[in-house]
């Protein structure tokens, strides 16, 4: 495998922004300052007019485009979209991705040290919410001396992100591109990420959280949740047509211990999840993604909380996709149409479910590219006059 | 431009609001956008028609019109628009409703069914016409609700809709006196701009 070909962005290094002062937060806590883990891709050009901010979804990190080392042989999550003639074309967009606070992968979280005490946070990690994440970004924005983003863009909880960004800092984006989300998640939605704190919480190695400090992990609590999060990312047919009822190993006639394919990949799955994801970091995400509900502050008027947003947006959903499906961003369109904003939707189809904004779907992808380049021009434009 | 979209264009005021049904790649909007600076949307359902309004900065919505309006408000536009689409909706009724609920006027545009031309063929060859401006089978129409001048003002006349103006032009979207003479006859195509009666 060779990383340097000319679809990737190559070898990518992570940096890290320290805020040193105090962070206050949405739920009331506060953080004595924080780290940002975050990559970029592309150049800033020098009117600083093609800035695009990434925002990563539950699971995911700062690393969304190509690869750690040159040894290295899986691409950051978001490779798919992000490269050269890609549809985030690096070779005309600076890109940011960063890895959010609460996070598990270089960004201060509930593995960090907690200044007062000198261990971890773990479950003592305060709450943060989308409007929190923002406001880090944005701290990060001025510290990258972006003034405003051409585009925020996310998919799932990474678009409510895009979304918080529109509502809280409308002179700083551009564009917003909402991907695969909601403005806020139903009580089926919840409902699953509930389940998926019960396996954690339940599991004995939990530990009322200080697994780190009992030198233990929730493996199988973790496991469990990221396998009923994998189906409900999937489609039926999707799912069909990739496993369909293929036994990986026995024998159902002959009496035998059996395992379908689709039970391998999902323990495969779950059990790569343990090893790469930190417990509380998920029960704080799924919390955040639950909690998510911009309206709230306007009586629950959505156009209402939009009306002061000035970015143009694109909103993307999956004709497979019921755990974010196509209603939830029609919801978002027609408050954005009724508050009068520019806004463009589509609806691709795709079998491969909420999963679908991570895939290379040429309609999708296509559709990204086209929008995006026409809102550089137009920023361009804008710059010359 | 389309000369049909040319006379749309020429109806509408700057700054207006504007919904466009059926807006294929956009072409009306991103005109309207760029020199009557309205604040536009247009509806379609078909996926490169839609890759091509983005590629311009036009805000499409990806919506079937048989799914109906419901979620645009009442007057929420200026002027709704509907180039050649009408014959393919399943309701007609219904939508020509909607489009002067959600719109102060709207402007209708269609291929016309008395023309002598369809009459001919049917006459002579007792088959469904096919014609430059009908091109497909009756199998493998999109065209359902085809009807011709007369039928479309009744209709109107029904929902006590106000035909401000009437324009009839042949294929060449040229306006001849033979068809202000007999439109029903002679018109290849009808542009309808109508209000509400109260």
């Amino acid at each position: 495998m060779s990383t340097h070909t000319s679809d990737n962005v190559g070898v990518v290094t992570p940096s890290v922004f320290h805020y040193p002062e105090p962070f206050v937060l949405q739920n009331g806590g506060a953080l004595e300052g924080f780290d940002l883990v975050y990559e970029t891709y592309g150049n800033l050009n020098a009117t600083a007019s093609n800035a695009v901010l990434i925002c990563h979804a539950l699971s995911g990190h700062h690393h969304a485009a190509g690869y750690h080392d040159s040894a290295d042989t899986k691409p950051g999550w978001w490779d798919s979209c992000i490269g050269p003639g890609k549809a985030m074309d690096t070779d005309k967009l600076f890109i940011v991705s960063v890895n959010n606070l609460g996070g598990c992968h270089g960004s201060t979280g509930p593995e960090s040290i907690d200044p007062s005490t000198q261990e971890p946070f773990g479950p003592d990690f305060p709450q943060v919410v989308v409007k929190d994440w923002v406001a880090s970004q944005m701290l990060l924005a001025e510290h990258l001396q972006i003034e405003r983003f051409l585009a925020v863009i996310g998919g799932s909880l990474g678009g409510m992100q895009a979304l918080q960004w529109s509502i809280d800092f409308p002179e700083r984006v551009e564009n917003a591109v909402l991907i695969a989300t909601a403005a806020k998640l139903t009580a089926q939605n919840i409902a699953f990420n509930e389940i998926a704190r019960q396996a954690i919480t339940s599991d004995p190695e939990y530990r009322a959280g200080r697994y780190r400090l009992e030198d233990t992990n929730p493996d199988h609590g973790l496991m469990l949740a990221r396998m009923i999060g994998h189906v409900t990312y999937l489609s039926d047919d999707g799912m069909a047509s990739r496993f369909g009822r293929e036994l990986k190993s026995g024998d159902i006639d002959k009496d035998q211990d059996v395992e379908f394919q689709v039970e391998s990949y999902l323990h495969h799955q779950g059990r790569s999840f343990t090893q790469r994801f930190d417990a509380n970091t998920y029960l704080l995400m799924t919390r955040a993604l639950d909690y998510f509900d911009p309206a709230r502050e306007t009586d629950g008027d959505l156009v209402a909380a939009l009306n002061h947003a000035k970015a143009r947006f694109l909103v993307m959903s999956f004709t497979s996709d019921w755990r974010f499906s196509p209603e939830r961003s029609k919801e978002i369109v027609d408050a954005l149409i009724a508050a009068g904003k520019d806004v463009a939707a589509a609806v691709i189809e795709s079998e491969h479910g909420h999963d679908s904004f991570l895939l290379p779907i040429p309609r999708y992808t296509s559709a990204l590219q086209a929008y995006l380049n026409h809102a550089l021009s137009r920023a361009t434009e804008q710059w010359n006059h | 431009m389309r000369p049909d979209l040319e006379l749309v264009a020429n109806l509408i005021q700057t700054d207006a609001r504007v919904l466009d049904l059926g807006c294929g790649d956009g072409e009306l909007l991103h005109n309207l956008q760029q020199h009557k600076s309205v604040i536009g949307y247009g509806l379609d359902k078909d996926a490169e028609n839609i890759g091509l309004c983005l590629a311009k900065g036009v805000n499409v919505i990806e919506q079937d019109l048989d799914e109906g309006l419901g979620n645009f408000q009442d007057d929420s536009f200026d002027m709704v628009i509907m180039t050649e689409t009408i014959q393919s909706v399943h309701n007609p009724l219904l939508l020509l409703q909607e489009m002067l609920r959600v719109g102060r006027e709207c402007v209708v545009t269609f291929p016309n069914f008395g023309h002598w031309r369809c009459r001919l063929h049917l006459a002579a060859s007792g088959k469904m016409p096919v014609s430059a401006h009908l091109p497909h089978r009756w199998y493998d129409t999109p065209n359902i609700h085809l009807c011709t001048f007369n039928d479309f003002e009744a209709l109107c006349a029904h929902l006590n809709m106000l035909i401000l103006q009437r324009r009839v032009v042949n294929r060449h979207h040229n306006e001849r006196s033979l068809i202000n003479l007999a439109p029903n006859l002679f018109g290849s195509y009808g542009f309808y701009h109508l209000g509400r009666t109260t």
